[in-house]
């Protein structure tokens, strides 16, 4: 039980800063979508080791699908939730059958075209898409037909937070189950798991789709809440974002993404409001800061510093 | 056939500015294994420093030019010793951040001291003025683009093939261990190579600027064809990258000319079907 502690103390400090924090409750919820997003990455990157520059992608499929079926379809917010999942899923699992061939420098740069064709389809299809204006007009029913979406944003955090301990707790599951296992195994020696009889490829599409499907949910919550999608959900900026969030948290353990996610918001948030013009280069410092000397990310503090003994060492 | 041949010059003249920048990219993949995401930065960090000599300084093109590319190199240098030096050794991953990194500190730099407009390189009026070909006129920019396109290539040829340094570079990157027990300074080539390639994507840059225009974002949005080239011509091929610049340069030229609309799209779906059927690259050495 006690694996439960950090994500539940996450949980705790999420309501903790709902009451701390009411006018704050947009950037709360942003930090919270991002937590889904940078959890997919987890599971595609942190488990099955594929380094990837693109989740934007299927981020992006997701929130465009969601806006599109509540505009056009059924404006049930659950509801586009699957939709979306299922169109993160479809991308993934399509662009996967090819990326996943490839390896190291190439499969990297492949993730980022498919990111970059997203992007252009949906610029280019203004009729549908919006274009660079984004698609605007997206207006939710309540949540399960009780809660109203508000001016204030409460029913968007909670319905947020809800949604991000689901498939925190989904991915608890899966990463703990044979399969996840195996991705495990695969990420450590490919060699060994194909030697023992797994199906490396169709293991690491099979990731790769479900992290597709996650990432499209995240996408799905930002359309429904911000009741906007723009051509920044299949930017690069965000695939990277998402990328050093979860390396500044820590790979391969579900809670270090949500701490990387929270910490690297703030920092940005912060950063942002005292010198709009170069957050970047904070983000930068921080990026290479991490890099240099936590490699192995946030949730790694501990250990370090007791392996540093008596010295002192700050972060 | 005038459409085919302006997609030829064009094209040809895309494909040499791509060249530049990416085979110091290609090179140093090559040799350190390190996936550079930085590397458009020295272009911008070319194209920049071009502008401020001219522009703010009031230097004439050329000099500038030269200038700009020269401090590019002077910043690279040290830099490599620095930073670069630490990355060989992480995994692909970290280098991919750490790279990041860097690059959003040059966006950043150059945000603070150049501001975030286009930052122009003003051509002199030889460099305005036209050509007749016969079947169109050409900026004279173009041909000097083409021209110091394929400069560099038999330079780079001839600096590899033909000297000493090119040799033990060549050496380096078949064997980093064997090449330093032969008592090849392999640190000293690393960092000439990288000074070398961060110096022509500043040339590239500032040559390049009419094409691909700088500003602060300049590494960002053009990263993904720099890495395309690379990803294409096969990591630490030179010919690779010059076929893989020039065939990309045709095809996306041909693309905006044929299906404006599409063009990008056509263009990102060839490759990667291009990269699905030869993962390794035109040219590149099976890993």
């Amino acid at each position: 039980m006690k694996s439960w502690l950090p994500p539940l103390a996450l949980l705790a400090l999420a309501v903790v800063l709902y009451f701390a924090l009411p006018y704050n409750l947009a950037f709360l919820t942003r930090i919270l979508i991002m937590a889904v997003l940078v959890l997919s990455l987890d599971l595609v990157l942190g488990y099955a080791g594929i380094a990837t520059l693109g989740q934007a992608a299927f981020y992006g499929a997701g929130a465009y699908a969601a806006g599109l079926f509540a505009i056009h379809a059924w404006a049930d917010p659950l509801a586009g939730l699957v939709v979306a999942g299922v169109a993160g899923a479809a991308l993934a699992f399509i662009s996967g059958l090819v990326v996943l061939r490839t390896h190291g420098l190439t499969l990297i740069m492949l993730t980022i075209a498919v990111a970059s064709i997203c992007h252009e389809i949906a610029n280019k299809a203004r009729d549908v898409t919006g274009g660079a204006d984004g698609l605007r007009g997206i207006r939710m029913e309540p949540v399960l037909g009780l809660f109203e979406f508000d001016f204030v944003g409460q029913t968007g955090f909670w319905y947020a937070l809800a949604v991000l301990a689901a498939v925190f707790t989904f991915l608890t599951l899966l990463t703990r189950a044979p399969f996840g296992l195996s991705l495990r195994g695969i990420h450590e020696s490919p060699e060994r798991m194909a030697a023992i009889g797994t199906s490396v490829y169709w293991r690491r599409v099979a990731a790769y789709t479900i992290g597709g499907a996650i990432a499209g949910i995240a996408g799905a919550l930002s359309a429904q809440v911000t009741q906007l999608v723009s051509l920044e959900s299949f930017s690069f900026t965000l695939s990277a974002e998402a990328l050093i969030m979860l390396i500044l948290g820590g790979t391969g353990r579900l809670y270090g993404a949500v701490l990387g996610t929270l910490i690297f918001m703030w920092v940005h948030h912060w950063a942002a409001a005292n010198d709009p013009f170069n957050w970047l280069f904070v983000i930068g410092a921080l990026v290479l800061a991490v890099v240099f000397f936590l490699p192995r990310g946030i949730i790694a503090v501990p250990t370090a510093l007791k392996r540093l003994g008596g010295r002192n060492a700050g972060s | 056939m005038t459409l085919l041949l302006n997609i030829l010059v064009d094209g040809v003249a895309y494909g040499m500015i791509l060249f530049m920048i990416s085979v110091g990219l290609s090179v140093t993949m090559g040799l350190m294994r390190v996936v550079n995401l930085a590397h458009g930065g020295f272009a911008l960090l070319g194209g920049t420093f071009a502008h401020w000599f001219a522009a703010d300084l009031g230097l004439p093109f050329w000099p500038a030019a030269v200038l700009g590319v020269a401090a590019t190199v002077a910043l690279s240098l040290p830099l490599e010793r620095v930073i670069y030096r630490r990355i060989y050794g992480f995994t692909d991953l970290q280098q991919v951040l750490a790279t990041i990194g860097l690059t959003f500190l040059m966006i950043a730099s150059v945000n603070l001291w150049q501001g975030s407009s286009l930052l122009s390189i003003p051509l002199p009026e030889s460099l305005k003025a036209s050509v007749d070909l016969g079947f169109r006129t050409l900026p004279v920019h173009r041909l000097v683009v083409i021209v110091a396109g394929a400069a560099v290539v038999l330079g780079l040829w001839a600096l590899l093939e033909r000297t000493r340094f090119g040799m033990r570079l060549r050496a380096a990157v078949d064997n980093r261990g064997t090449a330093s027990a032969h008592g090849i300074n392999t640190d000293l080539i690393f960092m000439l190579a990288f000074g070398l390639g961060a110096g022509l994507a500043a040339l590239g840059g500032v040559l390049g600027a009419e094409i691909l225009p700088i500003d602060a974002y300049y590494p960002l949005r053009y990263m993904v064809l720099f890495l395309i080239v690379v990803a294409v011509g096969g990591m630490g091929s030179i010919a690779g990258s010059f076929a893989a610049a020039i065939g990309l340069g045709l095809l996306e030229t041909a693309a905006r000319y044929l299906v404006p609309d599409f063009a990008t799209i056509a263009f990102f779906a060839l490759v990667i079907l291009l990269l699905a059927l030869r993962p390794n690259g035109l040219m590149g050495r099976v890993a």
